[in-house]
C-alpha cells in the first residue's frame, strides 16, 4: 500500500456560485509527477466549479463573501471567488525531498 | 516637444487606460536592434542614478540614447508622463537559453494607490517566438491594488497575453499590470529591456486630443438593441471588460477606468454608460 499525497485545484470563478465559469487557476502537485508554473496553459481545466467536483475533486475551502471596507467600496484587488480542491493520490514510495 | 501627429491618438489613450497596455510592432528599426544587441547583449547597462532627468540620462551617442531620441517612441512616451519625465531605472532581463521556467506572476515595485502612474516600457531587440516565453501579463490588471508577489499563487489568468513578436516591438505597459518571464523551452537565450519613467507634469491631455470626438460624453442609450454600442467608441472602449474579470468586480474596473479617463481629460463630468453618473446622484 503506497502512500498518499495530496493534489490541489484552486480555481477562480467568475461570481460566488460555483457553477460559474473558470477565470483562473492553479495546480499543485504533491506527488511530484507534474510541476505546474506560470503561465502554463490558456484554457482551464474545467470549465466549472462544478465541473472540477464532478471529476471528483473535494472543496476544502470557498472564499468568504465579506463587505467591503467604508471608503474601499471601489478598490479592486486580489481574485475575488477562490476553490481550493483536493484530491488525495497513492504514491509508490515516500519521498524524502 | 514633439510632432503631435506622433503621440497617441485618443482611441489609443482610452485602450490604455482600459487594458494598460499598447503595442507597438517594428518600431525599432533593424540597425538600431543590433547596435542594442552588439552594445548590451553581453555586458551590463550603463549605471544612471533614479530621478535623471530621462533626456539627459544616456550615455552620448549610446545605442540607448538613439533608442530614447526615436520620434515616435518620443511621442507615446509625451502622450504618457509628458515632458522632462524621469529614468527611474532600467534593467535587461536575460531569460537564458538553459529552459529557464517561467517567472511567478508579480506586479512591480509596491502597492501604488496613486492615479498618477509610471510607464514601464519594453522593448524586444530581437525577435520572440513563442517557445522563447516571451514576457506574459494579464490586460487590465493594472487597478488591482495587490503588494508585489503576494499574487504569485496565481499560475493561469484567462486572456493573458505572451510576447510574441518581431524584432524591434516596443510594449508600453502602466506600471500596475500583471506580469512575468515566460517560460524559455526553446533552448535560445531572450533578452527584453525594460525602462520605468516618472512623470514630472499633471498628466492631463498630454496625448494628440486633436481626435478627441464632440460626443464623447454623450449619454448612451443602455441595453437598447436599436443603438449597440459601437466597438471603437471611447466610452465602449473604457467599458468593454477581460475575459477574467468576474463578473460583478468588473464593473469595479469600469468605475475605475472611467475615473482614470475623467483625471486624463481634466474633465470630472466625463462619464461612459451612466455608471458613475448613477452613483454620483444625490439630490439634496
Amino acid at each position: 500500500m503506497g502512500a498518499q499525497r495530496q493534489k490541489l485545484l484552486i480555481l477562480y470563478l467568475a461570481s460566488s456560485a460555483l457553477d460559474t465559469p473558470v477565470v483562473a487557476w492553479s495546480i499543485y502537485d504533491g506527488t511530484g509527477r507534474t510541476r505546474a508554473m506560470a503561465a502554463d496553459s490558456d484554457e482551464p481545466p474545467y470549465k466549472t466549479g462544478l465541473h472540477a467536483l464532478q471529476d471528483g475533486w473535494r472543496l476544502i475551502q470557498l472564499s468568504q463573501l465579506i463587505p467591503p471596507y467604508p471608503g474601499e467600496e471601489f478598490t479592486v484587488s486580489y481574485q475575488r471567488y477562490e476553490c481550493v480542491f483536493e484530491k488525495l493520490e497513492l504514491v509508490s514510495e515516500s519521498r524524502d525531498d | 516637444m514633439t510632432d503631435r501627429s506622433l503621440r497617441l491618438s485618443t482611441r489609443e489613450m482610452a485602450t490604455f487606460v482600459a487594458r494598460g497596455f499598447l503595442r507597438f510592432d517594428g518600431l525599432v528599426p533593424p540597425e538600431l536592434n543590433q547596435r542594442f544587441l552588439a552594445a548590451y547583449g553581453e555586458r551590463e547597462l550603463p549605471a544612471i542614478p533614479a530621478g535623471t532627468p530621462a533626456d539627459k540620462a544616456w550615455p552620448e551617442a549610446s545605442p540607448l540614447a538613439e533608442l530614447y531620441a526615436l520620434p515616435r517612441l518620443a511621442g507615446i512616451i509625451q502622450s504618457l508622463v509628458g515632458p522632462g519625465c524621469l529614468f527611474d531605472h532600467h534593467f535587461l532581463h536575460r531569460r537564458g537559453a538553459e529552459r529557464a521556467p517561467s517567472q511567478h506572476i508579480h506586479q512591480d515595485s509596491t502597492i501604488d494607490p496613486r492615479l498618477h502612474f509610471d510607464v514601464q516600457l519594453m522593448y524586444f531587440p530581437q525577435p520572440v517566438s513563442r517557445t522563447m516565453g516571451g514576457t506574459y501579463f494579464v490586460p487590465g490588471s493594472h487597478f488591482r491594488k495587490v503588494n508585489e508577489a503576494s499574487i504569485s499563487r496565481y499560475q493561469n489568468i484567462l486572456g493573458t497575453q505572451h510576447v510574441v513578436c518581431g524584432a524591434g516591438t516596443v510594449f508600453a505597459l502602466h506600471m500596475g499590470v500583471w506580469h512575468g518571464g515566460g517560460h524559455n523551452r526553446s533552448g535560445e537565450r531572450r533578452l527584453m529591456y525594460k525602462l520605468r519613467l516618472n512623470p514630472t507634469v499633471r498628466q492631463r491631455r498630454l496625448w494628440n486630443t486633436d481626435d478627441i470626438p464632440e460626443e464623447i460624453a454623450a449619454p448612451q442609450p443602455i441595453f437598447s438593441p436599436e443603438h449597440p454600442f459601437d466597438k471603437d467608441d471611447i466610452q465602449t472602449i473604457l467599458c468593454t471588460p477581460e475575459r477574467w474579470f468576474e463578473i460583478d468586480t468588473g464593473r469595479l474596473e469600469y468605475l475605475n477606468r472611467i475615473k482614470l479617463w475623467r483625471f486624463l481629460l481634466g474633465d470630472d463630468s466625463f462619464d461612459a454608460h451612466y455608471w458613475l453618473t448613477r452613483l454620483e446622484n444625490k439630490p439634496a
